[in-house]
């Protein structure tokens, strides 16, 4: 069995090759470059170097969001795209989960962080051992969230690329409880993509569709109006 | 004998998405086209962001539709074409990477086609082109006269300095309070009408075979404003008329002019609003009076879809023309000559 993972969800580019339980190649790379430039050449580079024939894949495995709404959408794209070409299974695991598995084995809770702008972020509280999520996956004002993180009262592991942007906030909050990824556990390993896409069901392919986690704004700005007219 | 060549069209760059195979970059084999336009309606106009989703909801449903329809494996393919660009970019990167992975996937080869190149090349599917040629491609988003004294060889004679015709059209619409999309709907006021409101007709300097709609379009806003200041009731079809005839009268005299210049041999129109009727109308009488051949595809090849960018991407590919892994859509691309 041979998995190509492809996590495209923010900056970062994670892409990785693994046989069964076996990591062939792995990249991640945090350069501020458009996805869609640089994940195919990426992607094709990687199976030269692996000896991997398209044809030789069995699984694709994809972080579904939340994230960039672009970025996301070029890694759907090209994962759907492949495993229908293919006909072979997509795996499909939230973009937030693949974060929090950089805390795997921490005694408490993971909170992956993703900077969504005016105080908001996307988030969850997953549980370090069995990276279940205990508060799953959402769109919040960040403070809020964080209060609500501190009732639960466990100590709470923060990882993702945007944690300079909030950690003030976060030792704010939660004092002593707040504990923090080193530097290089900050990145999404498309590794941990594709082993948590083993422990899950693949996704009917035509109707695979990124987790936004968010409406756009013509939508929500549409509700608003639909609600404020007497009907 | 040469072989058939048989390209894999991808379109996405507005709010069509769209597949197609193309035999020989004139005969269509498929040709599917899932539109959005009931989803943006609500907002009286296409949504980028909405646009994109919807896209990758619809690609690899789209794709196997077109592959289905043709009765053909992938690897009966000897090309994939997609619009690189113009368009909306978020829209435009779902069929470029869907291209790509396609390409990678069965390992064939990738070209990028320019969405007006596409829509000039829709004509290629009714008969063969004669060059030179004068291509008039008037849409939401383009008004342009292109000169082609060759296969892939485009010269902008003239082009919108502000608003493409079908963005005017648009515009005016909604000042009568007509449904998105309002093209059709002006056409079929102005088609029903029994008098037309005078409005100026663009010229700009003299033998400039570029357009401007801005100004026009100003003129029906303000008189529409004056006359509700009089307490006036204006006929909308008076209105729709009236600015039908502007439009129409500025673009067939410049394309006639051009055709003229240019001693072409042919002359075609392409893109959405060349389904008008009162263009279409206008166009033919002044073409077959000079006795020039005067072509427009039928509606479903005007307006989006992607056999046309198949059968430009078909002349791209017998050139040599090749994509990469690294191409990207290209919101605000030129139209180039394929050299
Ligand atoms: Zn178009």
């Amino acid at each position: 069995m041979i998995y190509l993972g492809i996590d495209t969800s923010n900056y970062p580019l994670a892409i990785a090759l693994m046989e069964d339980q076996t990591v062939l190649i792995e990249e991640t790379t945090n350069l501020k470059i458009n996805h869609s430039l640089t994940a195919m050449p990426a992607i094709e580079e990687m199976m030269k170097k692996a000896k991997v024939a398209p044809a030789d894949l069995t699984h694709i495995a994809v972080a579904e969001g939340p994230g960039s709404y672009t970025g996301i959408r070029i890694g759907l794209t090209i994962a759907k795209t492949l495993a229908w070409s293919l006909k072979i299974p997509l795996h499909m695991v939230s973009s937030l989960k693949v974060l929090a598995a950089n805390g795997q084995s921490f005694d408490g809770l993971v909170c992956p962080v993703m900077d969504a702008r005016r105080g908001t972020a996307f988030t969850a509280l997953y549980d370090g051992k069995t990276l279940e999520p205990v508060v799953g996956d959402q769109h919040s004002d960040f403070r809020e969230f964080l209060n609500k993180a501190k009732t639960i009262g466990k100590p709470v592991l923060f990882t993702g690329a945007d944690l300079v942007i909030h950690e003030g906030l976060i030792r704010e909050v939660l004092g002593g409880m707040a504990h923090f990824s080193a530097p290089q556990n900050r990145l999404p390993r498309a590794s941990n993509l594709i082993v948590l896409a083993q422990q899950s069901d693949a996704q009917d392919v035509h109707h695979a569709v990124p987790e936004y986690q968010r409406i756009t704004e013509a939508e929500a700005n549409y509700n608003k109006q639909q609600e404020g007219q007497p009907s | 004998m040469t072989e058939d060549i048989y390209v894999l069209g991808i379109e996405t760059s507005c709010d069509e998405t769209a597949a197609s195979v193309v035999k020989n970059g004139k005969e269509i084999i498929s040709n599917v086209v899932a539109s959005q336009i009931e989803s943006h309606k609500r907002f009286g106009g296409v949504v980028p962001e909405i646009a994109s989703r919807h896209h990758v909801e619809q690609i690899t449903l789209v794709i196997e539709e077109a592959l289905t329809q043709a009765g053909m494996a992938p690897n009966e393919l000897d090309a994939v074409a997609v619009t690189e660009g113009p368009g909306l970019v978020g829209a435009l990167l779902v069929g470029v990477n869907a291209a790509k992975a396609f390409a990678f996937a069965h390992q064939l080869p990738l070209v990028g086609v320019h969405h007006i190149a596409g829509h000039i090349y829709a004509n290629r599917l009714e008969q063969e082109m004669e060059f030179p040629l004068l291509a008039l491609v008037i849409s939401g988003g383009h008004t342009e006269l292109v000169l082609m004294k060759e296969h892939g060889d485009f010269d902008v004679i003239g082009e919108t300095r502000d608003d493409a015709a079908g963005e005017a059209y648009d515009k005016v619409a909604r000042t009568l309070n007509l449904p998105y999309p309002g093209g059709p709907h002006i056409d079929r006021l102005a088609h029903e009408s029994d008098g037309a409101i005078e409005f100026p007709r663009v010229w700009l300097e003299e033998g400039s075979y570029d357009f401007s709609f801005s100004g026009l379009k100003s003129s029906v806003l303000n008189y529409l404003h004056n006359a509700a200041q009089r307490g006036e009731e204006i006929p909308p079809e008076h209105i729709a008329a009236g600015f039908q005839n502007s439009v129409v009268e500025v673009v067939t005299a410049k394309a006639v002019r051009a055709a003229a210049q240019y001693k072409v041999r042919q002359v075609i129109a392409a893109g959405g609003v060349a389904a008008n009727k009162g263009l279409r109308t206008s166009l033919t009488a002044a073409f077959d009076e000079k006795g020039i051949p005067f072509y427009i595809p039928p509606l479903a090849l005007c307006t989006d879809n992607a056999a046309m960018i198949a059968a430009a991407g078909t002349v791209m590919f017998e050139k040599g023309i090749r994509g990469t892994m690294a191409m990207n859509g290209r919101p605000g691309m030129e139209l180039a000559s394929w050299t």
